[in-house]
């Protein structure tokens, strides 16, 4: 690790202030950046850790709507349970320590491929909210490890409208227990959202085909007969482009079997 | 009722205590006064020529106090082989120098070229950075068949890329040869035993201290075996007198084999230590670790069976490819040799065997002896290739094996790979794991699997090693270049209390409390009062150490006939106390007496006199209660056993889980069985790991894939069933006086071959003509093997 500077502040203004120093980096619950510090992969002059800004933790809910604060961690998500495929899906990232440092903030600003709570984000239909705007999910994952935020933008916030049935599959890749495919489907009243991370060298993105056949059929048996192309998906030690392509269509017909 | 105590008892390990409570003391624990950090400059290329290295700037970096780089270590040794192995026509191997730090060139993505020595550890890694090292890129040799066809060298000075092609027993070949030429069924399987990391829970440590006032060195290392370590500095390495080196190796957190071995970090602290005259600290970081330890396995096997109309087996004859690595290391040569050749009989009657090896050197970390070393890989072969052949033959795996067992009238039996088994019965393991595995219970069991959509297949095994590892007699033939008995030295305290001295070292076998419960049963004491010591060469006897399942069985028996000799003097203080001929002497639950007098005293005043020897017969007995023992084996022990184990595969997905195992070994007698059991379960994680999560990767550049646990895969609780252990079949030793045969590595050897036959079992019961997939089966893999079947 090469030497730092960091800075607490109790506020997103403050945080905003601090993080406008072109050699500032945000810090979250730190689950990526502080590895990549240790392996000396980066050198921030100075880190801005956002653990200390009470007005971005807390769960809240109005509406049918789902407010997580950005420093919120996997652990207070998977406590709330009133967004039930949300929570199970946070109470299966990484493990213990993970979940008790890591935010949702955090790993939705990384957006890591193979991460799942993008898949969320984007099978939900959620909204960013930045100490500066609101971005849909759909305008927000640009590829991977690519969002729509600034320099020196901050997650605040995500607003999840909580669909009628939704569930998260995920195959885990065994070693990291990242997603190796991770599967997202939201049924709401206006259609079916399914959104697939881990299998993409794009990063999260949705499969309309198995979003028009689920909104006519709610079903596993709507999938009959669909494939994903293996093209530009993620290939490794872990599994083929194929393998991951065979495995989208195996865990989104069971996220829609288990969906509740 | 069990024990509480003494042989046979399950005796809380009592080591535990100061692990659980985080009291151990493991070498990067331990701070010196004036201490500094080591850092390596390590390749980040496979293979390449080293044209220049400039430390100027790293010199001038704030901090710093020496670099070192391979030019300072080309007038030392390198460090050896420890076994010579000729080729089949009669050429010794070929063998290369290991170098303290590379010199010329850089062998393998971690070679070490250069190492900084600075205040604090920060400071040492900004130096190394600043080493500029102009070192220019070769194509890598990482494939085991591309290397032997290569025509450019991992060792240009050798000319070749194969260390020795081995063949054993030579004598046998051409009776093999013409088995399998008129055999009724022969069956041939290809197959890969995949590289294992090691990855012990704590890394590679060194930390030498210089005395200049006496010209004496102090290396506080990872080691399995200080007076090895110490022997190989010593003797090739540096030259440092035997005398003025001390090697402690205090807490170590597991070694699976990669501590046995010497290694260059080792020889850079202490001559940087020297150099400035303070403490020089280095400790592996996981990156460090998984590039340069020593790896497992790493076997490409083609392996055949011939088999008479009945099933009787005919010949095995196998031709293997044993992956070396870059540089030779301590043991690599007699693993895939005497180590795994000598093994290719199994527990099987089968008149002809032959072994053909060919080691190679590639752009790769060093391979040598990991948890089983060699025998793993030998019934890994033998155990896929009968089960593929019951298969063929339609006949059940288990009477298959029945059929060609050893029976135990037949001890001692010559096997027709060169060992002489000394005691054993198959039969009796394989009935015994039919009972408690519910073997019959299975059908209905699969049947439950398949209303949950899952594929359930049953595996099984028998396995036989060669371990207490070893007779220095029969392995100074075989190429060993050292002996390799144990020693012990029983030191009786004045107030009662002992101390003993053991050449075999504990990083997680439990010997603090196993060894204690020997003598306390000899003694007839607590054993409490009983403390093990081990690891600091200025304490304990020349040992060779702790590997090859060999620590109760040569180092025990050690134990046992110090404390032999301890009781013999014992008795004869006892009788000059009691005024009676020592013959007379009987020593019962600690206490002396005049056979048929109600005359006794205790050991404990036995002892007290021994060192306050007033009105001591000194002309017949010596003051004192001390004494040692060396113990060298008659021959290797053979543990023995029947597994299986019982898979579910997700056809969807082709995730294998595992849904039970169970493990019947012949460990002969048996001194705490809560610790053989514990040996065990860590064993069978291993081998369920190497089945089905451990997949060590190079690119074809020689980098490794697979550098970290985000990709390498560790098994973890949720990987693993529970286990069924039974060691209730113990046949005992004939040939050591505990009649043990060592447990630590059986788990892991007879797990693999388990669950891949499991696998393969579950397959071809949902319709797959599927008949091997390599280990690690990974979902990815297993879900190929079902498309293309």
């Amino acid at each position: 690790m090469y030497a730092f500077d960091i800075e607490r502040p109790a506020t997103v203004a403050e945080a905003v202030a601090a993080l406008s120093n072109e050699d500032a980096q945000a810090l979250g619950g730190g689950q990526t950046l502080i590895p990549t510090l240790k392996q000396r992969l980066a050198s921030p002059e100075k880190l801005v850790s956002l653990t200390g800004v009470a007005e971005m933790k807390g769960i809240s809910s109005a509406g049918g709507v789902l407010t997580i604060g950005g420093g919120t961690t996997h652990d207070d998500v998977a406590a709330d349970g009133s967004y039930k495929a949300l929570s199970e899906l946070a109470a299966n990232i990484g493990d213990p320590a993970v979940r008790s440092r890591g935010t949702i903030g955090g790993s939705i600003a990384n957006n890591d491929p193979s991460a799942c709570y993008p898949a969320a984000a984007l099978g939900s239909g959620a909204t960013i909210v930045t100490n500066e705007r609101e971005i849909a999910a759909d305008d927000y994952f640009v590829g991977m490890f690519e969002t729509a935020l600034d320099e020196g933008e901050i997650i605040t916030a995500v607003k999840f409208p909580i669909p009628e049935k939704a569930n998260y599959q995920k195959f885990v890749q065994p070693a990291s227990r990242f997603a190796l495919v991770g599967v997202f489907v939201a049924k709401t009243a206006d259609g079916v959202r399914v959104a697939v991370t881990g299998a993409s060298n794009e990063g999260v993105h949705r499969w309309t085909a198995a979003e028009e056949a689920l909104s006519k059929d709610f079903s596993a048996g709507a999938l009959d007969g669909l494939t994903v192309s293996a093209d530009d998906l993620i290939a490794d030690l872990h599994g083929s482009a194929e393998y991951r392509a065979h495995l989208v269509a195996v865990m989104t017909k069971r996220a829609v079997a288990a969906a509740s | 009722m069990p024990k509480d105590g003494g042989i046979g008892a399950s005796t809380v390990r009592r080591e535990d205590v100061r692990f659980l409570t985080g009291t151990g003391q493991y070498c990067d624990d331990m701070n010196m006064f004036g201490q500094t950090s080591a850092v390596f400059a390590r390749s980040t290329v496979a293979n390449g020529v080293i044209k220049s290295i400039d430390t100027s700037a790293a010199e001038a970096m704030p901090g710093v106090l020496a670099v070192f780089t391979g030019e300072d270590f080309v007038e030392v040794g390198g460090n050896p082989a420890g076994w010579l192995i000729n080729s089949r026509d009669g050429e010794p191997m070929k063998e290369p120098k290991r170098p303290v730090l590379a010199h010329g060139k850089v062998r393998h993505v971690g070679d070490a070229y250069a190492a900084v020595i600075a205040e604090t550890i920060e400071q040492a890694k900004d130096a190394v950075e600043a080493i500029e090292a102009d070192i220019e890129e070769l194509p890598a040799l990482v494939n085991m068949k591309d290397a032997l066809a290569a025509d450019h060298y991992v060792h240009d000075e050798i000319g070749t890329n194969q260390c020795f092609d081995w063949g054993w027993i030579e004598d046998n070949r051409a009776a093999t040869d013409a088995a399998i030429k008129g055999a009724h069924h022969v069956t041939t399987l290809e197959l890969v035993n995949n590289r294992l990391v090691p990855n012990a829970m704590e890394p590679r440590c060194s930390m030498a201290q210089y005395n200049r006032a006496n010209d004496e060195y102090v290396l506080h290392t990872t080691s399995q075996n200080p007076h090895l370590t110490r022997l190989l500095i010593s003797a090739f390495v540096l030259g440092i007198p035997e005398n003025k080196l001390t090697v402690i190796a205090p807490d170590v957190g597991g070694g699976f084999g990669s501590k046995i071995y010497h290694y260059g970090e080792e020889a850079l602290v202490l001559a940087a230590a020297k150099k400035i005259g303070r403490p020089v600290k280095w400790t592996a970081d996981r990156t460090e670790a998984f590039l340069t330890d020593a790896h497992g396995r790493d076997h490409v096997t083609k392996i055949e069976l011939a088999m008479d109309k009945d099933g009787n087996f005919l010949a095995f004859r196998t031709e293997t490819m044993a992956n070396v690595g870059a540089y030779l290391s301590n043991f690599s040569t007699a693993t895939p040799t005497f180590l795994h050749g000598t093994l290719m009989a199994g527990n099987y009657t089968v008149p002809n065997v032959y072994v053909n090896v060919k080691a190679v050197f590639t752009n790769t970390a060093p391979v040598d002896a990991y948890r089983g070393a060699g025998r793993p890989e030998a019934t890994f072969s033998l155990e896929r290739v009968i089960d593929k052949a019951a298969r063929e033959i339609g006949m059940d795996p288990i009477e298959l094996r029945r059929k060609n067992f050893i029976k135990p009238d037949q001890y001692p039996f010559a096997s027709a790979a060169g060992l002489e088994y000394d005691s054993g019965n198959y039969d009796a393991l394989m009935d015994q794991m039919e009972k408690v595995a519910d073997v019959a219970g299975f059908e209905a069991r699969r049947k439950a699997s398949e209303k949950k959509g899952k594929l359930r297949g049953f595996g099984v095994n028998a396995y036989i090693e060669a371990c207490g590892i070893a007779p220095s007699n029969l392995v100074g033939v075989l190429g060993s270049r050292v002996g390799l008995y144990d020693a012990a030295t029983v030191r009786v305290n004045a107030t009662g209390n002992l101390s003993v001295m053991v050449g075999a070292h504990s990083h997680g076998q439990g010997h603090e409390t196993a060894f204690p419960q020997v003598v306390a049963e000899m003694l007839g004491i607590d054993p409490q009062s009983i403390d093990i010591v081990h690891g600091d060469t200025s304490k304990i006897p020349f040992g060779m150490g702790t590997y090859g399942s060999r620590s109760l069985a040569v180092c025990g028996s050690a134990v046992v006939r110090a404390t032999e000799k301890i009781i013999n003097k014992a008795k004869k203080i006892a009788a000059h106390m009691l005024e009676a001929s020592d013959g007379d002497i009987e020593l019962k639950d600690g206490v002396f007496s005049v056979a048929g007098t109600d005359k006794s005293v205790t050991f404990g005043e036995v002892a007290l006199k021994a060192y306050i020897p007033h009105e001591f017969p000194l002309e017949d007995i010596e003051p004192g209660l001390e004494e040692t023992a060396f113990y060298d084996p008659a021959n290797f022990t053979y543990p023995s056993g029947a597994y299986c184990c019982e898979v579910e595969v997700d056809p969807e997905t082709g995730k294998v889980t595992v849904e039970s195992m169970t493990a019947v070994d012949d460990f002969g007698n048996v001194i705490n069985p809560m610790i053989v059991t514990g040996q065990v379960h860590g064993g069978l994680g291993q081998g369920i790991g190497q089945a089905l999560l451990e997949n060590t990767t190079y690119d074809e550049n020689g980098q490794l894939l697979s550098a970290s646990y985000m990709d390498y895969v560790m098994p973890r609780a949720d990987d693993l069933p529970f286990y069924t252990v039974d060691h209730s079949q113990g046949n005992a030793c004939t040939h050591n006086p505990l009649g043990v045969k060592g447990c630590g590595e059986a788990g892991a050897i007879g797990s693999p071959p388990t669950v891949v036959n499991a696998v393969i079992d579950a397959l071809q019961s949902g319709g797959k003509s599927v008949t091997h997939i390599d280990m690690p089966m990974t979902p990815h893999r297993v879900w190929s093997a079902m498309q293309n079947a």
